[in-house]
């Protein structure tokens, strides 16, 4: 009796390697397809996240990763401390949060008033050049921002000048760049961004806009009570994907604006991404850049799986995970 | 049938109709002048001698024309022409190879009968959720990869991006996988099945994603900045306008090669010059192929 339960137990064993086997030999060419793809994440993605053990550490140099002082959790007490954690988190958060509202309400408005137009040539060269400041790198987005508000030589300076008003210093002054900022933000991603509501809208059913106009609603009924409640699940959507990344701080758009070195306006324009790279590059702290990429590692991870929650309650198609 | 249904509308046109078309041609009208406007700020900026800068600020039309700002930029073409092909080659290279992986990875990780898709799906998804950061990563490309000063260091993080593989799982799931079983039932690899079947069929998501891949080659100056020091010679474009913008020495110093005297350097035309050349490719470009961008931000900014 005991013999038999024994090699039932062990063929059961064989057949479930046998069949972890066959699993493998069936998709070997598929495994083989995806190899490169997880060796890259691999590299570029996985191999660096150990390397967050240096937010523990004291690093230098010399004594190299393993041999430095495990300090524990002092390195984010000392940002606690000293107010860096939360003024990086609150100028983060709040940039983000102004670009994703912002910016989808321009987008459907955008995208609205497009798909009111009528002609056709106009359409496409409105669009082309809309969506233009999208396909432009953040250097030359530094450059454009700087011919504008250079005080010597900048459009505005000139422009307030020839009405005889005074020329301002926007770059030592660090309470007009909230402004700039997102206005800069805003011309280069909202005519791009308007596809995802046009392309909503292009969705809608004529017969539906037809019998509201049969029912007598005009232009600004029509928007308002068939238009924008269309688009509110996309909006819906579209808000809680953009706000998991709420952590992730556009590092291109910041830094080419600011400048590297201008610390004049770091009260009001410094974001994690910014406060990393210095730490990097600037002043070789590694051990505070560390414990600052893994506390937006954390922060926004948990975010992320809030925000999924929240979709899957809205819309359970539409969820990641 | 289409242009009957916009005929019959546009002939019950009240008042409200009228205002909000008027409207929106106003509203877009000022709009795409503002995407517009800064370009030919540039352009005009760096046709205009340096007195003029110096007495009337930037503008959009030269109040005195020159083309001495591309003349020494052109002056000692080694750099820019160097720039160029630096570039291109990142672009074309990288583009090559990005795009047969992310297509041959979505591909298979869209397959039905594919074991592991669910796995491997979400461990590339992971990499969004949770990174090392950038000082890890930069330890990593420079001291343990030692890429440092080597092209490389831009090409390898470029190739893949988790968001590009779901958009092509996207594109992928509107091809009926009868083809794929079809085909194996006539013998077929799943490796030749990619190559010789779905790769054909897939030439518009193919453009998409390699148009892609190829802008984000193109702009590339984060990579470069972190990696290519510049005692490197021939600098990617972006990087060596990201030079010319911020650092006036870099400037002088480039410029010093073509006999014109320090004190004569057009500075502020010159960046201008330099950023018309750097991005000016892109820009005459970019209207033949934006609907590919259009299809792509449509296909994959929903769901994955």
């Amino acid at each position: 009796m005991e013999k038999v339960l024994q090699t039932a137990v062990q063929s059961k064993t064989r057949t479930a390697r046998d069949g972890r086997l066959r699993r493998f030999w069936n998709n070997k060419t598929l495994l083989l397809m995806c190899l490169p793809a997880i060796a890259f994440f691999i590299v570029f993605a996985y191999l660096p996240m150990p390397g967050l053990y240096l937010a523990f550490i004291q690093y230098n140099y010399a004594d190299g990763i393993f041999k430095s002082p495990f300090v524990a959790f002092d390195n984010f007490r000392f940002l606690v401390i000293n107010g860096d954690l939360w003024r990086l988190t609150f100028n983060t958060v709040v940039y983000n949060l102004a670009f994703i509202l912002l910016g989808n309400v321009l987008q459907i408005f955008v995208a609205i008033l497009l798909n009111e137009l009528r002609r056709k040539w106009f359409k496409k060269v409105a669009q082309t050049l809309l969506f233009l400041p999208h396909f432009i790198s953040a250097v030359l987005i530094g450059l454009i921002a700087y011919n504008i508000l250079s005080y010597d030589y900048g459009l505005l300076n000139h422009l307030l000048t020839s009405i005889g008003m005074d020329p301002v210093k926007v770059y030592s002054n660090p309470h007009v760049w909230p402004f700039i900022i997102v206005i800069t933000f805003l011309w280069q991603s909202t005519g791009y961004g308007s596809i995802v509501y046009f392309a909503a809208i292009m969705g809608l059913d004529n017969e539906i806009i037809e019998a509201s106009e049969i029912d007598g609603a005009n232009a600004f009924q029509r928007i308002i009570y068939i238009v924008i409640p269309w688009l509110k699940p996309t909006f819906i959507i579209l808000l809680l994907f953009s706000l998991g990344g709420i952590m992730k701080g556009n590092f291109g758009l910041f830094y080419n604006l600011v400048g590297a070195n201008n610390t004049a306006l770091y009260s009001s324009t410094d974001i994690i991404e910014t406060y990393v790279f210095r730490a990097l590059m600037t002043n070789f702290n590694f051990s505070i850049g560390s414990a600052v990429s893994l506390y937006q590692s954390l922060f926004g991870f948990v975010i992320v799986i809030t925000a999924n929650w929240l979709v899957k309650k809205a819309s359970p198609e539409n969820s990641l995970f | 049938m289409e242009e009957n249904i916009a005929e019959s509308r546009s002939i019950r046109t009240d008042a409200s109709e009228v205002i909000v078309r008027t409207f929106g041609y106003v509203v877009i009208s000022i709009f795409a002048l503002c995407c517009l406007l800064p370009f030919l700020l540039i352009l005009g900026t760096s046709f205009t001698t340096e007195s003029a800068i110096k007495k009337f600020g930037f503008n959009f039309w030269p109040k005195e024309f020159s083309t001495f700002a591309y003349k020494i930029v052109f002056e000692n073409p080694d750099i820019i022409v160097g720039s160029y092909i630096v570039t291109i080659a990142l672009t074309v290279v990288g583009t090559a190879i990005g795009l047969f992986l992310v297509a041959m990875t979505g591909y298979a990780l869209q397959r039905p009968d594919f074991g592991y898709r669910n796995g491997i799906s979400f461990f590339i998804y992971f990499t969004t959720l949770f990174s090392g950061g950038l000082v890890p990563f930069y330890l990593l490309v420079t001291q343990y990869l030692s890429l440092k000063d080597n092209y490389l260091a831009v090409l390898l993080p470029g190739l893949l991006s988790p968001f590009l593989i779901i958009m092509m799982k996207s594109f992928v799931r509107s091809i009926p996988h009868a083809i794929t079983e079809s085909a194996k039932i006539d013998g077929a690899g799943d490796f030749t099945i990619f190559i010789r079947l779905i790769l054909p069929m897939t030439t518009p998501a193919l453009a998409t994603i390699g148009l892609f891949i190829a802008l984000g080659y193109w702009n590339e100056w984060y990579n470069s900045m972190l990696f290519l020091s510049t005692n490197m010679e021939y600098r990617p474009l972006q990087l060596f306008l990201y030079n010319v913008v911020t650092s006036a020495d870099f400037v002088r110093n480039s410029a010093a090669a073509s006999n014109v005297s320090l004190r004569d350097v057009p500075l502020e035309s010159m960046k201008m010059a330099t950023a018309v050349v750097a991005t000016g490719p892109v820009i005459m470009f970019y209207p033949f192929v934006q609907r590919y961008f259009i299809k792509g931000i449509t296909v994959g900014a929903v769901k994955g």
